[in-house]
């Protein structure tokens, strides 16, 4: 299997502070990874760094057979505005911008596709539903179908499981494994180690710096978890100024 | 009765007639914009930027005197600066854009209000802070409607884009580089329609008749464009209502037909079956339907 996503001495930041210090490593095509480690270690910021919302401040992210646009990016708190007069239906067509556009027209077999997305997230007959008037799990699944509408290569998922049931989560695990069933490249930062260990085959250790990445197994240590947290405080003082630089 | 009342001052006068196709091209124009400035939660922009027009005009017109060109050739550059500048010290620096729009408002609004003061005192200038609906000549009722159809096309072009923008700007910029020009594209649009606003309602009048519309449709429909529908009609019909108050009582007009749309956004208030304060207090239906 080959690299699908290197990282090249990939420094990345606010404001010219590092928030991620050289790292240097690849993400397998195919592979289902989670990045884990401590608060303020970065995980996020290294997702922004591979969607390009954040360019480097060093080094460079490398795509190799991946094209940067069949990328699929869900944030940690999605800045959606739930006040916006949308329903299910519209949200999850919005994963069909790669395809059409700003002006393409939205064909039969796309709305078949949308109709199918939501389905399969367990929101049938949610379609008209206005997205305001959704809980925080039902909104989840269907930022998940708009997902499976992006049809993505590459799917970045930032604490997605973050306040979320536990039935919605096990749900959207489902998910998760069959797109790595299918060979899509998932990264997902997550906090739970135990979901971790259940459903993530290999791990990427963060702590400002890269900690350790391989097998899951093999990176989830008590020692490498020790080391993560003495790194983080090591480097103390705020990870980057407040307000507009940490959104 | 009803002809001499709603009727026959449009038949009998062409300053009335032409007060209502300026009034209607700006209902057409501007209430879709300030639909979108209401979704975007930036109905006080819309505010500040009529401000940021008045130093543009006024420079305008100590240029060229009252001229129509002049006055809104100043008006676009003093809105499209503030719209700018304000726009990329929010994108270069940590001030957010409430506070940068604010201060660059601000300053165009002083320094607007220094250059009338030192060549004012002209009762010429009073038309560019309330407007002329009822001597519209016909250089300004081309320019009137020019603006609503170029700002409905335009709209049109970046509807979707917009909708987005506003609704998740996140998953916009993750998937495509149309963000920040559908920003500017957005904003240009309001300094346009702005400054026609203000040839016919004045610069003060010129964001009622584009929020006020636009606030009294929320209450009535679920989606964007059942919105953007319902705030042109209310624009209309308060146009023609509140005309038709100000020659029958002769009030000034700018004020009047504000005032109506301000009576259509309280009866929507409380009438108004999306949200509305009636429609709040009946039995909820039950959920799932």
């Amino acid at each position: 299997m080959s690299g699908a996503l290197s990282f090249q001495d990939l420094t990345l930041g606010y404001d010219r502070t590092p928030a991620v210090k050289n790292v240097q490593t690849e993400i397998r095509e195919g592979s289902l990874t989670a990045v884990v480690g401590p608060n303020g270690a970065g995980k996020s910021t290294l997702l922004k760094g591979v969607v390009g919302t954040l360019t480097p401040l060093g080094g460079r992210v490398l795509f190799n057979n991946i094209k940067r646009d069949k990328l699929a990016y869900l944030p940690q708190q999605s800045k959606i505005d739930r006040s916006f007069p949308l329903c299910v239906g519209d949200l999850v067509s919005m994963g069909l911008w790669r395809r059409i556009g700003a002006f393409g027209q939205v064909r039969r077999r796309d709305r078949a596709r949308v109709a199918e997305a939501i389905a399969a997230v367990g929101l049938d007959g949610f379609g008209k539903r206005a997205i305001g008037s959704l809980s925080g799990g039902q909104l989840q699944r269907a930022l998940f179908a708009r997902l499976l509408v992006q049809d993505a290569q590459l799917v970045l998922l930032d604490e997605p499981f973050t306040a979320i049931d536990a039935r919605t989560t096990a749900d959207l695990l489902t998910i998760v494994r069959l797109w790595h069933d299918e060979g899509r490249t998932v990264i997902a930062v997550l906090h739970d180690h135990d979901t971790v260990r259940r459903n993530f085959p290999d791990t990427l250790m963060l702590a400002r710096e890269l900690v350790a990445h391989g097998p899951t197994p093999e990176v989830l240590t008590a020692e490498n978890q020790f080391r993560a947290r003495q790194m983080c405080e090591a480097c103390a003082g705020p990870p980057h100024t407040c307000g507009r630089s940490a959104a | 009765m009803i002809w001499e009342t709603v009727l026959q001052p449009f038949a009998d006068f062409g300053f009335m007639r032409r007060a209502l196709l300026g009034c209607i091209a700006i209902s057409v124009g501007a209430t879709p914009v300030g639909v979108f400035l209401m979704l975007r939660r930036m109905s006080l922009t819309g505010d500040a930027m009529a401000h940021a027009i008045l130093p543009g005009a006024a420079v305008g017109y100590l240029v060229a005197g009252l001229s129509l060109g002049a006055m809104t050739v100043g008006g676009l550059i003093a809105g499209m600066a503030v719209a700018l500048l304000s726009g990329l010290v929010t994108r270069v620096t940590a001030l957010r854009e409430d506070a940068s729009l604010a201060a660059f408002y601000l300053i165009s609004l002083a320094l607007g209000v220094l250059i009338v003061s030192t060549r004012g005192s002209n009762v010429d200038l009073m038309h560019v802070l309330f407007g002329t609906v009822l001597a519209l000549d016909d250089a300004a009722l081309i320019l009137l409607c020019s603006i609503a159809s170029v700002s409905l096309l335009t709209l049109a072009l970046v509807f979707r884009p917009l909708v987005l923008e506003c609704a998740d700007p996140q998953f916009l910029r993750s998937v495509s580089t149309l963000s920040a020009l559908t920003h500017f594209v957005f904003l240009a649009l309001v300094v346009a329609n702005l400054v026609a606003g203000f040839h016919a309602l004045g610069t003060l009048m010129a964001v009622g008749i584009m929020i006020l519309p636009a606030a009294a449709a929320r209450f009535w429909a679920e989606t964007v464009g059942g919105m953007v529908f319902g705030a042109v009609v209310v624009a209309m019909l308060s146009s023609v209502a509140g005309l038709l108050l100000s020659y029958h009582y002769s009030l000034p007009s700018g004020p009047a037909i504000i005032l109506v749309a301000g009576v259509a956004y309280g009866l929507s208030l409380v009438l108004g079956p999306v949200g509305g304060i009636v429609a709040q207090a009946l039995p909820r239906r039950p959920l799932n339907t």
